[in-house]
């Protein structure tokens, strides 16, 4: 995949996307302000996450030695899987066990990150998104570019579209004269999922957390139609990475408080599911917990980059993200897109691509992020230590321009004298100029800033210059 | 001033940083000038160059440790260290930390921790450290103010600045819409996603161009090289001037 500065690019040029993303970014932004102000303890909460989080990390393997034993105890069976191939095997062949070739998904991203629709398609099992925003975008053929509201690049218009040309073809059709009414988009959804619900055998799921003590899962949902997969289906089998654990119930007080406020600018989450293994006679008879690593042990390893794994995937970042507005999601190349994108996809997946390498550059780290993050998580800092390492990985061998550039300016940096002379040649340069205050387009690289932006033409005298000449070369 | 803030700023030193020094000296220049008119007499240890911050926020570490060495010995004598720039200061406060912990220089480290917290952006010098909110300027134009990305949020200043600037007289301060925004600048980010980074500045300009103002100030020259370089392409007609400017402008001496 490209550089994140060329699939930006398509990003910018796509006005309409622009439009969309701005409107709803700015929306949430402003809701979740207002929810968040209103409680009075809000920074005490963000600490208390971020402990329960950081104690969570700090012991991992033990809870999830817990959490494995209470799931089976509570009649869950439980697998774990390395990487992507690992659990997309183990999902396949608990589907295949069960000889159907559809199934109900509850939103994931720990399903998109492995990829498990496109590796069930691959065996000519069907997996159908039953959130909404997940079906707009699976039926559209599209990639999803925000966490939280997959079709967030959409309007009601292009919904509309894509309802009348798709549904038909893999299930009930969108009625006639569909109009682009939330309500009747919502029905037109209802309409279609509502079969796919009644007639399905298996559900794959997510959790958001996953209790140790209990061997419990939550889910946190806004429509329902998660509610409907967990419950009506034979089998469940859950993908769940191995940062979701947390201790005990009584740790997910903070989170209910800090989730919703944080991710949809609610108070309190419409549909929270929770279920402990299986009950006879309700529910699913057989569930199964797939436990998946996928890189983050290897995350856990580095000492600044752990807090990247306190995420609970609420978005707020990419809400309030300057680029991720304006860029979206899909630049990212991920199924993490905006801040916590640009710092966990090269953590996951490690730096050795180009796009990888640029994502850690994706941000002019305004620190908007970090105000928000419910956990505070310290993404500018991480961008900073995640460049840091892309520089190094590349030291020692056939030096870059950039890094030529930037150790000799270290050099002249190092030394006053050095720098004097430096400036010198840039008032000479100046007096070249005449009266111009401003520089047009420049060659390369400067024309990178010059494009679309007057370049300031240097004084003819430095600060130091005035300095010496107004209060003598002594240092006052 | 308060008295106990007169004997803890003995030894003042100015820190224009390379940007300033080379780029924009007006700012620095402007500094010295408000200052001395408050009666502070502040120095220029003319040993300094650059902070660094451009090297630590690329990648480049060990690029950045000489200059972390440097910075801490040239300005390790004073008892206050004042800067016109908030993203400057917040390298030095911010990042030193841990680019000494890199260089595993447990002096190095030591120094840092002392020096860090005596390092001041302009407005926090002037009405924590002085006391001061009106620093009597004058400055007759409809003025708004661009809040920057470090002095908001890894500094943490505040309203500061807009203290200082509602107490200059014959000013009309206006509110600039989407004030916290970050105008898209960002250090390298500015060249490495520079389509990304003009979109942003776009709309920071069209924000500021909404308010009517002359003048768009701001506490990080950086930042307004950028805004005012799109401003200048629109031949917009809107003047870009570091706060610092503001608050030196006088009758006799108007910025
Ligand atoms: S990094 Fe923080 S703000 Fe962003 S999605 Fe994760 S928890 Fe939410």
């Amino acid at each position: 995949m490209p550089k994140f500065p060329s699939m930006a690019r398509d990003g910018l040029a796509n006005t309409q996307q622009r439009r969309n993303l701005q409107h709803a970014t700015h929306t949430i932004r402003s809701k979740r302000a207002t929810v968040v102000d209103e409680v009075p303890d809000w920074e005490e909460l963000r600490v208390r996450g971020a402990a329960v989080k950081d104690q969570v990390l700090a012991h991992l393997d033990d809870y999830l030695v817990q959490l494995e034993a209470s799931l089976t105890a509570s009649g869950a069976t439980v697998h774990w899987a390395r990487d992507a191939d690992e659990a997309n095997r183990i999902v396949r062949d608990l589907v295949q066990a069960k000889e159907v070739d559809e199934l109900v998904k509850v939103k994931s991203m720990a399903t998109q990150e492995i990829e498990l629709n496109e590796a069930l398609e691959e065996v000519g099992i069907s997996a159908w998104e039953t959130d909404l925003a997940e079906l707009i975008v699976q039926l559209g053929h599209d990639r999803p570019s925000h966490i939280l509201v997959p079709a967030i690049h959409r309007n009601r218009s292009e919904i509309r579209d894509i309802f009348r040309e798709e549904m038909g073809a893999v299930g009930t059709p969108a009625p006639d004269g569909l109009t682009d009414e939330p309500t009747d988009l919502a029905e037109a959804a209802r309409r279609h999922l509502r079969e796919k619900f009644l007639r399905a055998k298996v559900a794959v799921s997510g959790a958001n957390f996953a209790v140790a003590d209990t061997g419990t899962l939550v889910v946190l949902e806004s429509e329902g139609n998660g509610r409907m997969c967990l419950t009506l289906p034979e089998t469940l089998i859950s993908v769940v990475g191995i940062e979701k654990v947390v201790p005990t119930w009584e740790d997910l007080d903070v989170f209910m408080q800090l989730l919703p406020r944080s991710s949809t600018g609610e108070r309190m989450n419409p549909y929270t599911s929770m279920w402990t293994g299986t009950t006879e006679g309700d529910g699913p008879q057989e569930v199964h917990v797939v436990l998946l690593d996928n890189g983050r042990t290897s995350v856990l390893a580095d000492e600044v980059g752990r807090q990247a794994l306190r995420c609970i995937r609420c978005s707020a970042c990419l809400n309030v993200c300057p680029v991720y507005e304006r860029a979206g999601g899909h630049a990212y190349g991920s199924v993490y897109p905006g801040p916590i994108g640009a710092i966990l996809t090269p953590q996951l997946r490690g730096t050795s691509s180009p796009l990888d390498q640029s994502l850690p550059y994706a941000s002019s780290l305004c620190g908007a992020c970090f105000d928000v993050c419910p956990v505070r998580i310290q993404i500018p800092e991480l961008l900073v230590h995640l460049r840091t390492q892309v520089v190094d990985e590349h030291r020692g061998g056939r030096p870059s321009a950039e890094g030529v550039a930037m150790r000799t300016a270290s050099w002249m940096f190092a030394d006053h004298r050095r720098y004097e002379k430096a400036q010198r040649a840039s008032t000479m340069s100046s007096k070249l100029l005449g009266e111009r205050t401003t520089l047009g387009r420049l060659p390369w690289p400067a024309s990178s800033w010059s494009g679309a932006r007057d370049a300031p033409a240097p004084p003819r005298e430095t600060f130091r210059q005035w300095w010496v000449r107004t209060h003598g070369s002594e240092s006052r | 001033m308060t008295a106990s803030s007169a004997v803890a700023v003995q030894r003042v030193a100015l820190f224009a940083t390379c940007f300033n020094d080379t780029m924009f000296p007006e700012a620095p220049k402007a500094t010295v000038r408000l200052l001395e008119r408050l009666g502070i007499s502040v120095e220029f240890p003319l040993e300094q160059t650059c902070c660094g911050q451009m090297f630590t926020n690329t990648g480049y570490a060990d690029e950045a440790i000489p200059l972390v060495r440097s910075f801490v010995k040239t300005f390790g004598p004073y008892d206050a260290i004042v800067a016109p720039s908030g993203s400057c200061v917040g390298s030095v406060r911010e990042q030193y930390a841990s680019l000494a912990t890199r260089a595993g220089d447990a002096g190095l480290s030591r120094d840092v921790d002392q020096l860090a917290p005596r390092v001041y952006e302009l407005s926090e010098f002037l009405v924590n450290v002085l006391g001061r909110t009106d620093v009597g300027a004058y400055f007759p134009h409809r003025t708004t103010y661009h809040p920057t990305c470090h002095s908001l949020r890894m500094l943490r200043v505040g309203d500061r600045p807009q203290q200082l600037l509602s107490a200059v007289r014959g000013i009309t301060l206006v509110d600039l819409p989407q004030a916290a925004e970050c105008c898209g600048f960002g250090g390298t980010f500015a060249m490495k996603n520079a389509d990304v980074s003009v979109a942003m500045g776009s709309d920071k300009v069209r924000h500021v161009r909404e308010t009517q103002a002359e003048v768009l100030v701001a506490g990080d020259n950086s930042c307004l090289a950028h805004i005012g370089g799109l401003l200048g392409r629109q031949r917009a007609g809107v003047r870009t001037l570091h706060l610092a400017e503001v608050l030196a402008s006088t009758e006799e001496d108007p910025a």
